[in-house]
């Protein structure tokens, strides 16, 4: 198992690099006009004129020197956890993103949590009972909830209670720290939402697997000893459809990730996403390449573990 | 009927059936026969393309016309949709809105299934360390949080209809080679791929006459479902302010002025329900074709490995036809 472990982790050292080179190159995209209107928009307290402004920026995009060697100083500064400081806010990268971190974790984890709420059991039903009615209800709400503009959710969930009852989510994020039920309730909406627009592909996942598992031999055997229907579905046939399942999450995660950037736009939660769009916003290069880097960081690694668990739960793969 | 005339008559079946449609022809006639829930897709893809197209004719006034009624005038006869706050017809603005989607959606997944095609071919096709280079780039891009890229990608291009189709096509058509590769991988050790290459026909050929038409199917299949996605990408790129700028009509770039929703419901519906109802054609059109041209999944072995009770109805009536027929 931990040889497994490793390889996959001496697997993944090519990729980060390739996705270091896509980071950099992209930065260097940045057409001259963005330069100046950087200048032009420079905090006066950092430069005195135009043309120093201009220097100051390319000095700290690392402009002024060959491109190899801005690869290099850029990428020890990736490798050793420094991520340079922001334009605007003259802030350490590194520290902004792991104190937004949280924020947006809980947001995915929560609604990771919701969307198998929504849809284990519908896929289950659909896949029991195939070719009903309730098969098809089942299926049309799993691509209704494909379909689902999460940002139009999100719009109307602020919109309409707030014009009926006066009621809108909180405009300032509550600290875990500081009110916990406060804290819950300003992220259970956002979840929800992001939740649903998540569990159409899970749903329809849970529907194939449990078809495959169902046609076994193993499940006519447990129908054989004349099991009952909850007992076969459940604890013979779900058990071993949901293993694969467990990938779907690993494949949602870049999902997850971008929906907490519109989510966390619509109820002005300040974690990651935030950070992204505010940067963007104010065109603050070293903050977006920073951004980038960390989450497609985050996404190899979780793929890695979901692997590493899969690998774990299903028996039959051997871990090479 | 007797037992034997029924036998007799599923034989017939086969024999009846041959008749053979075109390709695009004999799909549509499937469709439409096997899939209703496709088929309300396909009417809602078609819908869209029509009202697209027609946009100038439907329109009972211009998308970007200012004051042609109050401002935030409620829904009514002569604003179906009600104003917004500069008295533009919302009506209108939807109806050149789906114009809007129509091109992103139809531009994107043409830019997406070329080259998903030339990416997904070439890797699976000549394999090797071409192939090891090309999965590894594909790799490190798939890493990146699709919306995040797009983001940034159009932070970087800036706003704009072309720009986000074209950067909606690179990012789909990437992440679809996959399936192209691993279907052209798939049929590759095939015996007509080995017999055009032993009669000496040159690779750029084989790929074009033999390989290219037997993937057709992901690659119809993907088209359809990009198309959806690509329509919801805009839409939420241009909510976040960096897709499409106003004041061209795009339905996520509506939602995103939230400022006199508060007074005026009607802006905060319209755009979300057509958009969810095209997205939601698109995917149940995709849904429906994936059935129908994938193999491995066509044919309905129902409850618990049995066969499904349609199927057995849909056979019934094919015997029926056929035994009516002679």
């Amino acid at each position: 198992m931990s040889t497994y472990i490793i390889r996959r982790l001496i697997l993944i050292i090519p990729t980060l690099i390739l996705v270091t080179i896509i980071v950099f190159l992209s930065v260097r995209f940045i057409p001259g006009s963005v330069i100046d209107l950087m200048s032009a928009t420079m905090p006066p307290d950092v430069t005195a004129d135009a043309e120093d402004a201009r220097a100051y920026i390319k000095n700290v995009l690392g402009l002024d020197v060959p491109l190899h060697v801005q690869y290099a100083r850029w990428f020890r500064g990736v490798v050793t956890g420094d991520l340079g400081d922001s334009l605007w806010t003259g802030r350490d990268i590194t520290r902004e993103i792991l104190n937004r971190i949280p924020i947006s974790l809980e947001l995915g984890i929560l609604a990771l949590i919701t969307s198998m709420i929504i849809a284990v059991p519908i896929g289950v039903y659909s896949a029991v009972r195939q070719d009903t009615i309730g098969d098809y209800i089942g299926r049309s709400v799993a691509i209704f909830c494909i379909s689902l503009p999460g940002f139009w959710l999100g719009t109307m969930v602020v919109v309409f209670p707030s014009v009926w009852w006066g009621w809108s989510p909180s405009a300032q994020y509550i600290p875990i720290t500081d009110d916990l039920g406060g804290n819950l309730l300003q992220f259970i909406i956002p979840a929800v939402i992001m939740g649903m627009v998540m569990s159409g592909t899970t749903m329809r996942m849970t529907r194939t697997m449990m078809l495959e598992v169902l046609r076994q031999d193993y499940v006519k055997t447990a129908w054989a000893k004349g099991l009952r229907e909850r007992s076969v579905v459940v604890r013979h046939a779900m058990k071993n459809a949901m293993i694969p399942v467990v990938t779907i999450i690993g494949l949602q995660v870049p999902v997850l990730i971008g929906g907490s950037v519109i989510m966390e736009r619509i109820f002005n939660l300040p974690g990651i996403g935030r950070l992204l769009l505010d940067a963007l916003g104010q065109r603050d290069y070293p903050v977006i390449s920073g951004v980038n880097v960390v989450m497609a960081t985050a996404v190899l690694l979780i793929n890695l573990v979901v692997d590493v668990v899969y690998a774990y739960l299903d028996p039959r793969i051997s871990y090479r | 009927m007797t037992e034997g005339a029924r036998v007799a008559g599923s034989t017939e079946i086969s024999k009846a059936i041959p008749k053979h449609y075109p390709f695009f022809i004999d799909l549509l006639i499937r469709l439409v026969r096997q899939k209703p829930l496709g088929t309300v897709g396909g009417v809602i893809v078609l819908v869209l393309f029509l009202v697209g197209i027609f946009a100038p004719l439907l329109a009972p006034f211009g998308f970007n016309e200012i004051y042609v009624g109050g401002p935030l005038e409620q829904p009514s006869l002569n604003h179906l949709m009600g104003t917004d706050n500069i008295g533009r017809d919302l009506f209108s603005r939807i109806v050149y809105g789906a114009r809007i989607s129509m091109y992103v959606g139809l531009g994107a997944s043409t830019i997406g299934a070329f080259l998903a095609t030339a990416i997904g071919t070439i890797s699976g096709y000549i394999g090797g360390k071409t192939d090891i280079v090309i999965q590894r780039l594909v790799d490190a891009w798939m890493c990146f949080p699709a919306l995040f890229i797009l983001l940034t990608v159009m932070a970087i291009v800036g706003p704009g209809l072309v720009q986000v189709t074209v950067v909606l096509g690179i990012l789909y058509g990437i992440g679809s080679s996959r399936i192209v590769r691993s279907t052209v991988i798939s049929i590759k050790n095939n015996t007509y791929i080995e017999a055009a290459r032993a009669i000496g026909c040159p690779v750029s050929k084989t790929l074009l006459r033999h390989v290219l038409p037997n993937i057709m199917a992901p690659i119809i299949i993907l088209f359809t479902i990009n198309m959806g996605a690509a329509i919801l990408a805009e839409a939420s790129i241009s909510f976040l302010g960096f897709g499409i700028p106003p004041p061209t009509p795009s339905w996520g770039g509506m939602l995103s002025e939230t400022r006199f929703m508060l007074q005026a419901w009607w802006l905060a519906i319209w755009p979300g329900i057509a958009l969810s109802i095209v997205v939601y054609g698109i995917n149940m059109l995709g849904d429906a074709l994936r059935d129908l041209l994938d193999p491995r999944l066509r044919g309905g072995l129902g409850r618990y490995g049995g066969v499904s009770k349609k199927l057995i109805k849909e056979n019934k009536r094919q015997i029926a036809r056929a035994t009516i027929k002679n």
